[in-house]
């Protein structure tokens, strides 16, 4: 909570003016009915999931549904404005790799409790490979992933583990990014 | 400060502001009122019972003071003293910030001040955005890599990267070369090296020769041999020779420099990681490509992580296997005995068809086909196709690792290119020498021809001087060859072959095989898309190193062919359109996807490496070639640097010159260089000291966690790490730090 809200305030430059003018009316171009063009008198509106979930930014993507719920108020996966705008400013090229990786973490721990454990771990490599893999490939993948990675020996991953393993990464910049 | 507000019911708000000492009587108030004004209610004034100031009320209070003593008046005097003090200051501040609280004689310059800074913040953000709008191509690159993914699309980042630094390039070549020489030098057909020969003149218009940029092109801005060698031009006194020189040296060093600015920015990126010990977790967290919009594009990078993932648990299982060694090591001796078969043959039929074009050169231009006169750059351009071809057959005997065969690759077409660049540029270095010899007969043949015209014009002035007055058209001069215009021919002509092939390779080779694939799938026996010949890959390693080579190229020629950077903007424009449109109509993502991960400074490095092997052939003939007696801005010197000596003597004082010329002692330049290798062994110290210090703190934070852990702190994490990490310093042992 509060390492977010300061690495918050570093990203809120992160996406240019121009972007977030283009973004805001992709939102109102999603739901139409929804979005007043006027937000002066910020109004309380929300775009449910299914909408974020057919842009064609998300469709593809395996995890959108736990990034739409990462991002909203709730945890529900329906988003407001403000939300839609972290969302983008957290993947957009300028953010930097800390605040990134704070939000990967949460996105891949799938039952929120703060740690990545051997089970968030089989939905991930499942979702990724689409089921493709055997039960026993599956888990063989998350043991070598909690060897690799896991410095404090506790069978998952904190947030101290991910971050040392994934700021290290050469590919999880130029990954972790939708260009918009 | 302190605030005290009054809300009413009404909406008029008052606001009063007390300046108050803690310990003080003294009172400095100033209170005003913001009214909102309300026309129906009274003002407020009238209405408000008279308030008493504090300093009147304590005075009317206060019993009678005491009969006071020396102490205590000596006391009672310092504090009065203290107070105005108190009170002056107090005066001031309120005096200055008056006019933020929108109040008094600072107001409007204040308002004025917020407007601006409101203003500036506001211009600020609008040329960010205009400098984000600017940006070319973001909407082409975005589509791609959305249906790529982000490797093939580094190929269109680093080609506009290039696009911007021969933009620069560009600018100062032309501005500084080309413009100057068009407005203020003599006019085509004024001076001998300006015309063209009378023999040539009747083709000289035609398609054929400046296709091949004889003719009138050769005879014009575009080349080294039309500039003049005067010293000043132009009624601005234009130094063109000292320009000359001095954009060739700049554009060396600024592509050097914004390569090795492109380097280091990529360093950092790196976090200096090992590449196995996180394999898994990065296979896991990494590789999915969150830029993908396309639902081909997603199945084909699902796949391949699965197949990704299926080869990583097969090595994990199968790692001590120990298959035949003696096989493999011999079979992968075969293979690069076979590459360096390649490599050899190919260098020898460059050298050959250069030879041969030669030979052509002498014979009579009509005879010529279209394929010889354009043999040696057909050869150079269909080797660089097909070789690497070759290449991956003899791949298939070693038996490595994909990403290990990939870089084997990549090195191997990296040899096969430059030892082309340097057969190349071997027998040009042939060809100059031939030209140098010539020059010398024909120095001999044009004292000849001078004898001549003295004659005759001795001749014609003793005549009554009736008939025309005696002159001798530039064209009819006889002409030195150039050789700094033929090498700049030659690059030219090389570079502008390699376009039309790259170009007719893309349309042949994708888009009509795409479109037989696609059209003949319907009444052919097997399934064309899935099995051969289907649809092409891009080749991203290809390309790129494509791209590396040609820039060499540009960076070769440019000395004696001032357009060619121009040249290579235009191409370099149509290629992002003509490729973008053959990437998105043409190919299909590729179907394994392997990253040289740290390929972004592998290239970059790829590209420094021909920089530096493209400026030193140039350099080498700045230095030690003679240039042509009757051709380009340094006709008449003994060597193309004495350029620079000529403008310390003539432009500077001559206490500069004195200066200079002692500067360059010998023994002076030596000190210089020990103390640069010094400086070089210094800074490396530093950063061999500063890596040590950053892997030490890494094994604290790891040490921490532990801690962290196992004490199972209730508290955030960055408290406690704070904490701890200062705790195991010795700072925290000292006093003045006890808040540690």
């Amino acid at each position: 909570g509060q390492q977010a809200n300061s690495l918050h305030t570093r990203a809120a430059g992160s996406v240019s003016g121009l972007h977030i003018f283009h973004k805001e009316g992709d939102h109102e171009d999603l739901a139409p009915q929804l979005v007043p063009l006027d937000y002066t008198t910020c109004p309380d509106v929300k775009v449910p999931y299914e909408l974020i979930g057919s842009m064609p930014e998300l469709k593809d993507n395996p995890f959108r549904q736990r990034i739409a719920q990462v991002f909203s108020e709730d945890g529900d996966g329906h988003m407001t404005l403000d939300n839609f705008l972290d969302m983008f400013s957290v993947m957009s090229e300028m953010a930097p790799r800390d605040l990134k990786a704070y939000y990967a973490f949460k996105i891949y721990d799938f039952n929120n409790d703060d740690y990545i454990c051997a089970w968030d771990l089989e939905q991930t490599v499942t979702k990724l490979t689409r089921g493709e893999l055997s039960a026993e490939e599956v888990s063989l993948v998350c043991e070598k992933v909690l060897d690799e990675a896991d410095g404090d020996h506790d069978g998952r991953l904190s947030l101290e583990d991910f971050q040392n393993m994934i700021l290290r990464a050469p590919d999880f910049l130029s990954t972790f990014h939708i260009r918009i | 400060v302190e605030w005290s507000g009054e809300c009413l019911r009404s909406c008029r708000r008052e606001v009063q502001i007390k300046v108050e000492e803690k310990e003080d009587e003294t009172e400095e108030s100033s209170s005003e009122e913001e009214e909102e004004v309300e026309d129906k209610l009274p003002r407020r004034e009238s209405l408000r019972p008279k308030r008493k100031r504090t300093r009147d009320v304590i005075n009317e209070d206060d019993p009678e003071p005491e009969p006071e003593d020396e102490e205590t008046r000596k006391a009672r005097e310092k504090e009065r003293r203290r107070r105005l003090k108190r009170g002056a200051e107090a005066k001031k501040f309120v005096s200055e910030n008056e006019g933020a609280l929108g109040k008094g004689k600072g107001k409007r310059w204040f308002a004025f001040k917020m407007m601006m800074a409101k203003k500036w913040a506001k211009f600020l953000r609008d040329f960010e955005n205009f400098k984000a709008a600017c940006v070319p191509w973001e909407n082409k690159i975005k589509a791609i890599e959305s249906q790529f993914g982000s490797s093939v699309a580094s190929y269109f980042l680093f080609l506009r990267w290039m696009y911007g630094v021969n933009m620069v390039l560009f600018i100062l070549t032309f501005s500084l070369i080309m413009l100057p020489e068009y407005l203020w030098g003599l006019p085509y057909g004024s001076l001998p090296r300006k015309t063209v020969p009378r023999a040539e003149e009747a083709s000289a218009a035609n398609f054929g020769v400046l296709y091949d940029f004889n003719g009138l092109a050769q005879y014009s801005v575009l080349f080294y041999g039309y500039y003049d060698n005067k010293r000043t031009i132009g009624w601005m006194n234009f130094r063109l020779p000292l320009s000359y020189f001095l954009v060739g040296i700049m554009c060396i060093g600024y592509s050097f420099l914004v390569v090795l600015k492109a380097m280091t920015k990529n360093i950092g990126d790196d976090g200096g990681g090992d590449d196995n010990t996180f394999n898994f977790s990065w296979k896991v967290f990494t590789s999915w490509d969150y830029l993908i919009g396309n639902p081909e594009t997603a199945d084909n990078k699902f796949n391949s992580i699965t197949m990704n993932f299926k080869e990583a648990i097969t090595e994990e299982k199968a790692a001590q296997v120990e298959e035949n060694v003696h096989l493999i090591r011999f079979l992968r001796f075969l293979a690069n005995f076979f590459v360096f078969l390649t490599l050899g043959g190919s260098g020898y039929l460059i050298f050959w068809a250069v030879k041969r074009s030669q030979e052509f050169a002498q014979q009579d231009p009509d005879t010529l086909g279209w394929w010889e006169k354009n043999e040696m750059n057909m050869v150079m351009s269909l080797l660089g196709m097909f070789c690497p071809t070759l290449f991956d057959l003899f791949a298939e005997l070693e038996d490595y690792h994909p990403l290990i065969a990939l870089k084997w690759l990549l090195g191997r077409i990296f040899a096969l290119l430059l030892g082309n660049l340097y057969v190349f540029i071997l027998a040009l270095m042939d060809e100059i020498n031939n030209k140098i010899e010539e020059e010398k007969l024909v120095k001999a043949n044009i004292t000849l021809w001078e004898a001549n015209m003295i004659k005759a014009y001795n001749a014609s002035f003793s005549e009554n001087s009736t008939g025309p007055p005696f002159f001798v058209h530039p064209a009819d001069v006889p002409r030195g060859p150039c050789w700094e215009t033929m090498v700049g021919q030659e690059f030219v002509r090389l570079t502008v072959s390699d376009v039309l092939t790259t170009y007719v390779t893309i349309l042949i080779g994708d888009f009509l095989r795409a479109c037989f694939v696609r059209f003949c799938n319907y009444c052919w026996c097997w399934d064309l898309e899935y099995g051969y010949p289907s649809y092409t890959e891009f080749d991203i390693s290809g390309n790129v190193l494509a791209l590396i080579f040609n820039q060499g190229m540009i960076w070769m020629g440019s000395f004696f062919a001032p357009s060619l950077p121009g040249i290579n903007i235009l191409r370099l424009h149509t290629s992002m359109y003509f490729q973008c449109w053959a990437v998105m109509c043409c190919n299909v993502p590729e179907a394994r996807v392997f990253k040289a991960s740290r390929s972004n400074n592998f290239y970059l490095g790829m590209l420094l490496l021909i920089l530096f092997l493209s400026t030193m052939p140039v350099l080498y003939m700045i230095v030690s070639l003679p240039p042509s007696f009757d051709c380009g801005p340094f006709s008449g010197k003994n060597r193309m640097f004495e350029v620079i000596g000529e403008t310390l003597e003539h432009d500077f004082p001559s206490w500069m010159a004195k200066i200079l010329r002692q500067l360059s002692n010998p023994g002076l330049v030596i000190a210089v260089i020990l103390v640069m290798v010094l400086a070089i062994y210094y800074l490396n110290a530093t950063a061999k000291g500063q890596k040590a210090a950053n892997l030490d703190l890494k094994k604290k934070m790891k040490m921490l966690q532990l801690l962290v852990a196992s004490n199972k702190y209730p508290e955030s994490p960055e408290k406690v790490h704070f904490a701890l990490l200062f705790k195991s310093n010795a700072i925290c042992e000292r006093p003045e730090n006890k808040h540690c």
